[in-house]
């Protein structure tokens, strides 16, 4: 297995949020951000927009 | 007289809330306007059938919803939906990222961004993010994050492929993430 590049891994951390994921792409996706502090703080803020995009659609 | 049904005055005072929400998905205020007139009549209408089990305004914005969908139904239909107006999906992903694929700017701590939510000036920044974002890209986003509606659902919506709603959705977080980062979290820190 090839190692994900960054614009790859994000493409994959935000599918993830759509779709399940394959146990593959979790170990490759996990790969990549033990090594990438700027993925990881991409994926910290994924969660934060998902989780603001319900509380907007909730409080409005 | 039934003993569930609601306050028509009740229901009015839900319209500015109802407004925004629909002026964000459909862009157009006179449309949302008369959209909001149709849920609020129809919640009017349909009071009886309200149960105290929800809130007034979640039954409000499930009425809504459905109302936007019709419109968003009847456009599509009428082949009113651009494909990708105005912004080349390719120049966003080649500003975000070298050509080997790193990131041209890693994305930097946000610290608590949580503490945002509770600010209203970060909201009115997340509108305009939003509305930012080319049409059809802002409408999966809102569909899948507003709604919580499934890709599946948003392709059948927007009658596209689940490969191209994954697409569109992930360049939705990207160029959201980026305006709040240059108009939120970069300034506040």
């Amino acid at each position: 297995m090839t190692m994900l590049n960054c614009k790859q891994n994000t493409e994959l951390l935000s599918q993830v949020l759509d779709r399940p994921a394959t146990l593959r792409e979790r170990l490759a996706v996990r790969l990549h951000l033990m090594m990438c502090r700027g993925c990881r703080n991409f994926d910290k803020q994924l969660a934060f927009l998902r989780k603001a995009g319900q509380e907007w659609a909730r409080k409005l | 007289m039934s003993g569930g049904a609601i306050d028509p005055e009740e229901l009015q005072q839900h319209r500015s809330y109802l407004l925004r929400y629909a002026i964000l998905q459909l862009r157009d205020p006179h449309l949302a306007e008369d959209v909001v007139q149709e849920t609020l009549v129809a919640a009017i209408e349909g009071r009886a059938k309200f149960s105290a089990q929800s809130s007034p305004r979640t039954w409000l914005v499930g009425i809504l919803k459905h109302k936007i969908l019709d419109v968003l139904r009847k456009r599509s239909r009428e082949a009113e939906l651009p494909v990708a107006e105005g912004e080349d999906p390719d120049e966003l992903l080649d500003s975000l990222f070298q050509q080997d694929g790193h990131w041209a700017t890693p994305p930097r701590e946000w610290g608590d961004p949580e503490k945002s939510l509770e600010n209203a000036r970060f909201w009115e920044i997340f509108e305009q993010c939003c509305q930012r974002m080319p049409v059809k890209t802002a409408r999966a986003f809102m569909m899948r994050e507003f709604m919580d509606m499934s890709s599946a659902e948003i392709c059948q919506e927007l009658v596209i492929s689940t490969t191209n709603c994954w697409v569109l959705l992930h360049r939705a977080r990207l160029a959201l993430r980026e305006c709040l980062d240059l108009n939120w979290f970069g300034k506040a820190g």
